[in-house]
């Protein structure tokens, strides 16, 4: 398995599993307050949408020659990959709050307590839409991530693996721990997936556009190490231009 | 027509996000990219240099506002 392969799964399980415990978040605070059947219900309803999903554009995407398919993929994952960057790069320096799972999780809980009882289809309808919706929009991304992963470096079936990989480990530690993942530690997992998304996109998309990499995939590396370097440099940099200057005297 | 509105923008933000001026300099980059490999100069520096002076213009923006 070559160095691209093995990021490509890892940055797809990573994606996953950091979309996942955002979503179980959502989960949890209706089923514990409203039922678990509609609540399940909604999340296997859209776990099948998201799956036609992959399963319907990821082997489509295959027929387009292969330097189109990097340019485009390459040019949407750098956009999309530096919106995850920059995010967890604010809430590194300060400028951005940290997502807080057992916040998230109590305000769930009590939108669901004060929501109505409206029944359609047989089903608790507030429990089925919030927990579709959470789990169709946490998992779009990961969708789009592994369809970009897998379609770009032809391996669809292990970026889809590295992703299902997750949610299974995000749903074990969900009924193990009997609450939101609050402890894991999603700005950093968010950082690396920023990292690795904005470097395949960078490689791909100058691929796509001509360029032969000096060492072919070995750049790749050479790519995300310089990343991680700027991503650094700008951390700190905004850390002190957020501390403001101790006046003269200020101890006293 | 709200719906196709709607759609439109879940897909904006989705892809290009808080700072349309990135997505905007990736295109560009992207662009002058394939224009100088096409003349013949292997230009791989030039993605992730500009990736990065667009990620730092967009964070100084960001802070400036704060």
């Amino acid at each position: 398995m070559s160095t691209g392969t093995i990021l490509i799964v890892a940055g797809a399980f990573l994606a996953s599993a950091v979309e996942m415990v955002e979503a179980l978040t959502i989960v949890l605070g209706v089923g514990v307050v409203r039922g678990w059947r509609s609540t399940l219900i909604g999340v296997g309803a859209a776990t099948i949408v998201l799956g036609v999903l992959v399963a319907a554009l990821g082997p489509a995407l295959s027929s387009i020659p292969i330097d189109t398919l990097r340019l485009v993929v390459g040019a949407l994952l750098l956009a999309f990959g530096l919106q995850w960057l920059r995010k967890a790069i604010l809430r590194s320096s300060g400028y951005k709050e940290l997502h807080d799972e057992d916040e998230a999780f109590r305000a769930e809980r009590v939108q669901a307590a004060a929501a109505g009882d409206q029944r359609r289809a047989g089903l608790d309808w507030y429990s089925f839409t919030v927990a579709f919706k959470g789990v169709l929009l946490e998992g779009l991304e990961v969708v789009f991530i592994v369809i970009a992963f897998g379609s770009a470096q032809g391996h669809l079936g292990l970026a889809a693996a590295g992703a299902a990989g997750a949610v299974v480990v995000v749903v074990i530690a969900g009924l193990l721990a009997k609450g939101p993942l609050s402890r894991v530690p999603e700005n950093t997992i968010k950082f690396a997936v920023g990292l690795l998304l904005t470097s395949f996109g960078c490689f791909w998309g100058a691929e796509g556009a001509g360029v032969d990499w000096p060492g072919d995939e070995l750049s790749l590396l050479g790519v995300i190490a310089f990343f991680a370097a700027v991503s650094f440099v700008l951390v700190r940099g905004l850390r002190r231009r957020r501390i403001p200057p101790v006046a003269a005297g200020a101890e006293a | 027509m709200s719906y196709l509105r709607s759609f439109g923008r879940f897909w904006w933000n989705f892809i290009v996000g808080d700072d349309w001026r990135v997505a905007a300099g990736v295109a560009l980059a992207l662009g002058l990219t394939a224009l100088l490999t096409h003349e013949g100069v292997n230009a791989w520096w030039l993605l992730p240099a500009s990736v990065a002076l667009l990620l730092a213009a967009s964070l100084r923006r960001t802070a400036r506002r704060s």
